[in-house]
């Protein structure tokens, strides 16, 4: 779409952010910054991540979801992310695409989890559109039955995030650093992680995905590509803004030691 | 029409205000899903926060119409005691649905209780939201903030126009 076409349709603006092998800590402190202190809509893809890393959501708690023994003795840092939803490991096989929206630019979504959620459904599935057995299934974004894409949002008063984990491809060694969690979609059954998820790889070629939901995105705004350098411009300072951060040794063997 | 007047008669009876969702409408929905419930006697804030003013304390949580927006509770972080909240800004959050909601304070003030039941029983802000699922007690600083807010009448036509909206 030519930006005057765009204009004329009066689309709202979208920054979009293209990064590859970002460390997820300074991705989700990006997020969260952009998130509070900037006014602007803003998408970032981010392709893999540096090193294999957990991220827990908001209400996490590592005894209950990690297999801490291995955790720690492979040394596998372990994150508390700001946005809510369950736990990943992700690596440079996962792709990361977040969406940041002023809930006044995207006047059909209400701000809340279920509205979010539907819409971005209804986006991937322009992405996804000829690839069978793909939907949004209860919060997952699956090919059948078999989970590829996690989600996660933080709603806050005027804006919202809904960031998704893109399994392009996994270690299946790495899985076995999560625990079955206590609370599981409905549609998992009692699958272990290895017969619950696929790779998108499967499905579709890398630079397809990027590129279709670049094209998905732009059909409902107008994307303006900023670099990584130039974002400070876009936010305001902001003094312990960040909640998400890195669990240190001493808080995971804790909570091993509690409960033992 | 007939389930809004008996809803209507309802309330009238429990001293309830209420307004159909539009969006909890859907073939088989229940009675307890047709309406969110307002309360007489409170105020609101337009991001859905309650405020109950009892002499020197007032009770905050979030409304009806928040929690059947939001979905299952499943976490909630609140604030420390002797701690301040400042009308209109965070001082929680709710998780629910992989997402995290934050919580706006309607008035200004020092917090003098939380409620810890909400630790191992989030779920009570869904099934209790004006009563045992209320979040802070807050010793007002200026109680003028209160007259800014919503009565009942005011607040379930916000709703209404907002779920009509979408």
């Amino acid at each position: 779409m030519s930006l005057s076409r765009a204009k004329d349709l009066g689309l709202p603006l979208m920054n979009l952010v293209r990064l590859k092998g970002i460390p997820i800590l300074e991705q989700l402190h990006l997020e969260e910054r952009l998130l509070r202190t900037s006014s602007h809509n803003w998408c970032i893809v981010n392709d893999g991540t540096d090193v294999p890393t957990i991220v827990m959501g908001m209400s996490g708690k590592p005894a209950q979801l990690l297999e801490l023994g291995p955790v720690m003795e492979d040394r596998i840092p372990v994150i508390k992310r700001f946005t809510g939803g369950g736990t990943v490991i992700v690596d440079k096989s996962t792709m990361f695409v977040s969406l940041i929206c002023n809930k006044d630019d995207v006047p059909n979504v209400q701000p809340y989890p279920r509205s979010v959620m539907a819409w971005s459904g209804s986006l991937y599935g322009d992405v996804f559109n000829g690839i069978n057995g793909f939907q949004l299934r209860e919060n997952d974004y699956v090919f059948g039955d078999r989970k590829f894409g996690g989600n996660a949002q933080s709603i806050i008063r005027n804006r919202w995030i809904h960031h998704t984990s893109f399994l392009w491809d996994y270690n299946v060694r790495n899985m076995a650093y999560l625990k079955l969690p206590s609370r599981v979609p409905q549609y998992r059954l009692e699958r272990d992680h290895t017969d619950f998820v696929c790779r998108m790889k499967d499905y579709i070629e890398r630079s397809d995905f990027v590129e279709k939901t670049i094209k998905a995105v732009g059909n409902q705004f107008t994307l303006k590509q900023v670099n990584l350098k130039d974002i400070d411009s876009y936010t305001k300072a902001e003094n312990n803004l960040k909640t998400t951060r890195l669990l240190t040794l001493e808080e995971l063997e804790k909570a091993m030691a509690d409960t033992s | 029409m007939a389930l809004r007047m008996w809803a209507s008669s309802t309330a009238n009876a429990l001293k309830l205000s209420s307004t159909v969702s539009k969006s909890h409408l859907s073939p088989g929905f229940s009675i307890s899903r047709c309406f969110s419930s307002v309360l007489e006697g409170l105020k609101y804030a337009n991001s859905h926060e309650w405020v109950k003013h009892e002499g020197s304390v007032a009770t905050i949580g979030i409304t009806d119409h928040a929690q059947g927006h939001l979905g299952e509770v499943v976490f909630a972080e609140l604030p420390e005691l002797n701690s301040s909240v400042s009308k209109e800004k965070n001082f929680g959050a709710v998780e629910s649905v992989k997402a995290t909601s934050e919580i706006l304070s309607p008035i200004s003030g020092e917090v003098v209780e939380v409620n810890t039941k909400l630790t191992e029983s989030p779920g009570l802000i869904n099934t209790s939201p004006y009563e045992e699922g209320w979040m802070i007690k807050v010793k007002p600083s200026n109680p003028a903030e209160l007259e800014t807010l919503m009565g009942p009448k005011e607040y379930t036509k916000f709703c209404e126009d907002e779920d009509a909206a979408h």
